[in-house]
C-alpha cells in the first residue's frame, strides 16, 4: 500500500508540473481568471481638480487676492491633485501634534470642512471654511464650532457626540502630560460643558443655547478673536 | 515641527477655534507677527543661474545659511539679488529641500562635492530623505574606504625613531620595507612550500622492498623526513617567536587568525616529540599529523588573493548560512520522500532516512556517484525533481557571494593601482612645489634686478621684468618674503641646501675670508640660493662690476661671511648701519668705510642682505630685519666690496621700506 500511495503522490506531482508548463504556453486559461483585477489599475488614478476662478473665490470669501494666492500655493504644494482626501488631511494635521494622536480630531475637522460630504476637500471648501474662521463674525465662528461638535449634523449636540469630540482632543495631548490625563477627564469635562451650555437640561445642546451661552462667557468671546491675524 | 507643511500652519491655527468653546481657562496671547510684510520673491543668483523663491520658503529653516541673516553677506545691492559663487547643479537639490522639506541626493553628483555644498549652506546631511539615504550612505562609505586606503599608504613612511621592535614588526607586516624583510619573507615562503611538499611526498609509496608491499616514503626514509620536518618546524617556531616579540599588542596578536594557524602548524611536531611511541596514543598522534597540513594556510601571508578569499567568505557569512539552511531543508525533505518511495523495492540501498541523506546530497549537487540509485518509478520521479531543485537552490546564494568577492577584489586592485600611481603622483606634486619655490626665488632675484634697474634708470629693462609676475603671484611672494623676514631665514631650493650643508661640513675653520663660497656654519640654513651659484665670483674684486645685475644679490652675504671672527652682532649692526638712512650714515663710522659699504648698501636696498646676516645666532633682542642691536662694539665693516656700483649718494629711500631703520649706531 505504501508503494501505491507514493506512486499516486508522484503522479499527482507530475500532473501539477505538467499544468505549470502548459500555462507557460497559454493553453491553460482557467488559472488566469484570478488575475483580471489588474486591468482596473490601468485607469487613471489621479484626478485633477481645478478650483474656481480667483475672482469668484474672492467674492465668496473675505480674503484678498494675495491672501488667496498664498493660501492656494500652500494648498497645492501639499496636495498636487487639488483634492485633499481624509488620509492626507489626517497626516498633515498630525504633523502639528507629534506627541499625541490627532487622527480622530482630524476626522471630525475633515467632516466639518467637507460640506458636501464627498470624501474630499476641494480648495473652495478649504478657503470658505478658513474665511469663516478667520474673517467671520463671532456668530459665524460659533456656528462653525457648533457644526464641528455636531457630528451627525442633526442640530443637536448630544453627550455622546461631545464625549467623542472631547476624547479626540485629549488624545492629541498624548501620554506624556502633566498632570497625567486620567481616564475620566474627558467625561468630566463633558459634564462641565453640559452644565454650562444645556440650559433647559434636556440632555442636548441646541444651537441657540450654544450661541447664547458662549456670548455670555468672557473667556470664550476673547479667545474667538485670538486668531484674527493668522493669515 | 514639519516644516514641509508649514504652509498649513495657518489652517491648523484657525481650526483651533474649535477648542475655544470647550476650554475652561483663558487662552494665551497669540504671537504678533510684527514684521508682517507681503511675501516677496527672492532672487538667488548661483553662478549665473537665477533661482527665485518666496522669502517665506527660505525662512522655514532658520538654522541654515539661506534661512538666516547670514545670506545678507551675499546680497548684491546693485542687482538686488543674492549671489553665490557655487555649483548651480547642486544648488537645485538644496533649494528643493526648502520647497518640499525633503533633501534628495542626486546620483550623478560626487559625494565630496555634495557634502561641501551642504556644509556651505549649513544643511546637515542626516536629513536626506529615505529615498536617497541608502545611496548616500553607500557612496560615503566607499569614499571613506578610499581615504583610509590613502592614509594607510602614508603610514608607510618611515618614522625616524623606531625601536628595534617596531622596525621588526613593520618588516614582518610589509616585506617591501627593507631587503632583510624581503629575504625573510621569501625564506619563510620557501620553507612553507618545502614543508607542505614533504608532507605530501611522505605518503607516496616509493619502491617496494623485497619483503613487503609498497611502503610510503615516509616510512622508508624516516630519518630524512624527520630532519626536514625538524628544520621546518624550527624555522616556523623562530618566526613565530619573533613575531610575538615584535607585535605591538601581544595579546591581540595571539588571538589573531594567522598566529593561531602558526601555532596549529607547529604544535603537532612538539606533541609528537613529547609523546612516546605508545600504541594507544599513536593513533591520536597520526591524527595530529593531519594538522600539519595547516601549514599551507601560512601562505596566506604571502598571497593577497588568498586573504581576499578568506575575507570574502567571512563577509558573506550570512549568505553562506542561508545557503546551508536551505540546503539542509531540501535534503531532509527529499531524503524523507526518497526513503518512503524506495521502501518497497527489494535490496534497496535506502535503508533509512539518514542513509538517504547521502543520495540527496550527491544528487542535489549534481554529483551523481551512482552508488545509490532509486529503482521504483516514484523514486525516479522524485529523484529527478530532487536533482533539478538542487541546481536552483545552490545557484541562488552563489551570485551574492561572487559579487561580494568581486567588490572586495576590485577594491584591492584599486588600492594596488593607486599605490603604483602614487610615485607618479608624488613626483607631480613635488615638481609643482619646486616649481613654485623656484618661481619665488626667481622673482626674488628679479626683484633685486628691478631695484637695481631703478637706480640705474634703465626704464625699458625694468618694465620688462616687472610685468612678468601677476598680481596674485607677487602678493604670494611678498607673503613668503615676510615669512623670511620674520624667521630670519631664507628659502632655498633643494640642491642649494644640500650643497651648502656639504660645504659647511667641509669647511671647518674660520679661514674663509678669500673664499666667496664659504658659508658660515651657523648660517648654513640661511644660505641665499644665489650665493652658492656665485661661487665663482671672487669677492675681493675691486673693480666696479661691469655687470651689476648678478652680483648685488650674492655679494652682501659673502661680504659678511668673510668675517666669521666678528661677532654676529657686529655683522648685524654693521648691516643696519648700512641699510639705514644714508644721510645719517654720513655721520657714522660707516663713512670711513664708505667705499666698502657702497655695494653693501646698495644690496641692502634689496632687503636681502639682512636676512642672510640675521641668520647668525643673534641675541634675542634682534629679530627680523634687525632692530637695535648692541652696537657698541664695532669693527670695521666688511672689506671693500667688489661692487663699486653707483656712488653712494644714490638715495636708498626705496629700500627703507623693507628694512626697519633703527641703527644702533
Amino acid at each position: 500500500m505504501g508503494i501505491q500511495g507514493m506512486e499516486l503522490f508522484a503522479i499527482g506531482v507530475v500532473i501539477i508540473l505538467f499544468m505549470a508548463v502548459l500555462k507557460q504556453f497559454g493553453i491553460l486559461e482557467p488559472m488566469s481568471s484570478f488575475e483580471d483585477s489588474s486591468d482596473s489599475d490601468l485607469e487613471l488614478s489621479t484626478v485633477r481638480h481645478q478650483p474656481e476662478g480667483l475672482d469668484q473665490l474672492q467674492a465668496q470669501t473675505k480674503f484678498t487676492k494675495k491672501e488667496l494666492q498664498s493660501l492656494y500655493r500652500g494648498f497645492k504644494n501639499e496636495c498636487p491633485s487639488g483634492l485633499v482626501d481624509e488620509e492626507t488631511f489626517k497626516s498633515i494635521y498630525s504633523q502639528f501634534f507629534p506627541q499625541g494622536d490627532a487622527t480622530t480630531y482630524a476626522h471630525f475637522l475633515f467632516n466639518a470642512f467637507d460640506k458636501d460630504r464627498n470624501g474630499s476637500i476641494r480648495f473652495e471648501d478649504f478657503v470658505i471654511g478658513l474665511s469663516v474662521l478667520l474673517r467671520g463674525s463671532v456668530t459665524e465662528k460659533l456656528n462653525w464650532a457648533f457644526n464641528l461638535y455636531d457630528i451627525n449634523k442633526d442640530g443637536y449636540i448630544t453627550k455622546e457626540e461631545m464625549l467623542a469630540i472631547m476624547k479626540s482632543i485629549y488624545d492629541m495631548m498624548g501620554r506624556y502630560t502633566y498632570p497625567c490625563v486620567r481616564d475620566e477627564a474627558p467625561s468630566e469635562h463633558v459634564d462641565k460643558f453640559f452644565q454650562k451650555m444645556d440650559r433647559n437640561r434636556d440632555g442636548v445642546v441646541t444651537i441657540e443655547e450654544f450661541i447664547e451661552t458662549c456670548q455670555k462667557d468672557e473667556n470664550i468671546m476673547n479667545s474667538m478673536q485670538l486668531f484674527e491675524n493668522v493669515i | 515641527m514639519a516644516s514641509g507643511v508649514a504652509a498649513w500652519l495657518p489652517f491648523a491655527r484657525a481650526a483651533a477655534i474649535g477648542w475655544m468653546p470647550v476650554a475652561n481657562c483663558p487662552m494665551p496671547v497669540a504671537p504678533r507677527d510684527n514684521s508682517k510684510r507681503q511675501d516677496e520673491l527672492i532672487v538667488l543668483n548661483v553662478s549665473g543661474r537665477r533661482f527665485q523663491t518666496w522669502r517665506t520658503t527660505l525662512d522655514r529653516y532658520p538654522d541654515t545659511l539661506l534661512g538666516s541673516s547670514e545670506k545678507e553677506f551675499f546680497y548684491n545691492e546693485e542687482t538686488r539679488e543674492y549671489f553665490f559663487d557655487r555649483d548651480p547643479d547642486a544648488f537645485r537639490s538644496i533649494l528643493n529641500f526648502y520647497r518640499t522639506g525633503k533633501l534628495h541626493y542626486p546620483r550623478y553628483e560626487c559625494i565630496s562635492a555634495y557634502d561641501e555644498e551642504l556644509a556651505f549652506f549649513g544643511i546637515i546631511p542626516e536629513i536626506i530623505g529615505d529615498c536617497c539615504y541608502e545611496e548616500y550612505k553607500d557612496r560615503k562609505r566607499e569614499n571613506a574606504e578610499r581615504l583610509q586606503d590613502d592614509q594607510e599608504e602614508n603610514k608607510d613612511l618611515k618614522l625616524p625613531n623606531m625601536t628595534c621592535r617596531e622596525t621588526m614588526w613593520r618588516a614582518f607586516e610589509n616585506p617591501h620595507t627593507s631587503t632583510m624583510a624581503l629575504v625573510f619573507y621569501y625564506v619563510t615562503g620557501f620553507f612553507i612550500a618545502i614543508s607542505v611538499i614533504t608532507n605530501v611526498v611522505e605518503t607516496v609509496p616509493c619502491g617496494a622492498t623485497a619483503s613487503q608491499k609498497d611502503v610510503p616514503c615516509g616510512e622508508r626514509y624516516t630519518v630524512a623526513f624527520f630532519c626536514m620536518d625538524t628544520a621546518c618546524v624550527m624555522i616556523f617556531t623562530v618566526e613565530y617567536l619573533m613575531r610575538l616579540f615584535a607585535a605591538p599588542s601581544r595579546y591581540r596578536f595571539m588571538r589573531s587568525v594567522m598566529s593561531i594557524i602558526d601555532v596549529v602548524a607547529i604544535l603537532p611536531y612538539y606533541i609528537g616529540l613529547v609523546m612516546t611511541d605508545n600504541e594507544d596514543v599513536s593513533g591520536a598522534f597520526v591524527t595530529l599529523r593531519v594538522f600539519r597540513v595547516f601549514r599551507i594556510f601560512k601562505f596566506s601571508r604571502h598571497s593577497q588573493g588568498l586573504r581576499i578569499l578568506g575575507y570574502t567568505l567571512k563577509s558573506c557569512a550570512s549568505e553562506l548560512g542561508f545557503l546551508l539552511f536551505s540546503l539542509t531543508m531540501a535534503i531532509i525533505i527529499f531524503a524523507t520522500v526518497m526513503f518512503y518511495a524506495e521502501k518497497g523495492s527489494s535490496s534497496s540501498k535506502f535503508t533509512s532516512i539518514p542513509a538517504s541523506f547521502w543520495y540527496t546530497i550527491v544528487t542535489m549537487t549534481t554529483l551523481g556517484y551512482g552508488d545509490m540509485v532509486p529503482k521504483t518509478i516514484a523514486g525516479k520521479i522524485f529523484g529527478s525533481i530532487c536533482s533539478l531543485s538542487g541546481v536552483l537552490v545552490i545557484a541562488l546564494p552563489v551570485p551574492v557571494i561572487v559579487s561580494n568577492f568581486s567588490r572586495i577584489y576590485h577594491q584591492n586592485q584599486r588600492a594596488d593601482k593607486r599605490r603604483a600611481q602614487k610615485k607618479a603622483r608624488l613626483a607631480r606634486i613635488r615638481i609643482a612645489k619646486t616649481g613654485s619655490t623656484n618661481a619665488f626665488l626667481q622673482s626674488k632675484r628679479s626683484g633685486l634686478l628691478d631695484e637695481l634697474l631703478e637706480l640705474t634708470g634703465t626704464e625699458a629693462d625694468e618694465q620688462k621684468l616687472s610685468k612678468s609676475v601677476s598680481l596674485l603671484e607677487s602678493q604670494h611672494y611678498h607673503l613668503l618674503h615676510c615669512l623670511e623676514k620674520t624667521t630670519a631665514h631664507e628659502f632655498v631650493d633643494e640642491q642649494m641646501y644640500e650643497q651648502n650643508s656639504l660645504e659647511t661640513a667641509l669647511q671647518s675653520g674660520p679661514s674663509r675670508s678669500p673664499s666667496p663660497s664659504s658659508s658660515h656654519g651657523d648660517s648654513a640654513s640661511t644660505c641665499c640660493g644665489c650665493r652658492a651659484r656665485r661661487k665663482g665670483t671672487a669677492l675681493p674684486d675691486p673693480h666696479p662690476n661691469p655687470n651689476p645685475l648678478p652680483l648685488p644679490g650674492p655679494q652682501p652675504p659673502h661680504h659678511h661671511y668673510h668675517h666669521p671672527q666678528q661677532g654676529p652682532l657686529q655683522e648685524l649692526s654693521a648691516i643696519h648701519i648700512q641699510c639705514g638712512d644714508p644721510a645719517s650714515h654720513k655721520t657714522s663710522r660707516s663713512i670711513l668705510n664708505q667705499k666698502a659699504e657702497d655695494g653693501s648698501r646698495i644690496n641692502c636696498r634689496r632687503g636681502q642682505v639682512t636676512t642672510a646676516i640675521i641668520s647668525l645666532p643673534s641675541p634675542p633682542t634682534l629679530d627680523g630685519d634687525g632692530l637695535h642691536g648692541p652696537p657698541h662694539q664695532r669693527r670695521p665693516p666688511p672689506p671693500p666690496g667688489p661692487t663699486q656700483g653707483p656712488p653712494p649718494s644714490i638715495q636708498t629711500t626705496s629700500s627703507s621700506s623693507h628694512i626697519v631703520k633703527v641703527s644702533a649706531l
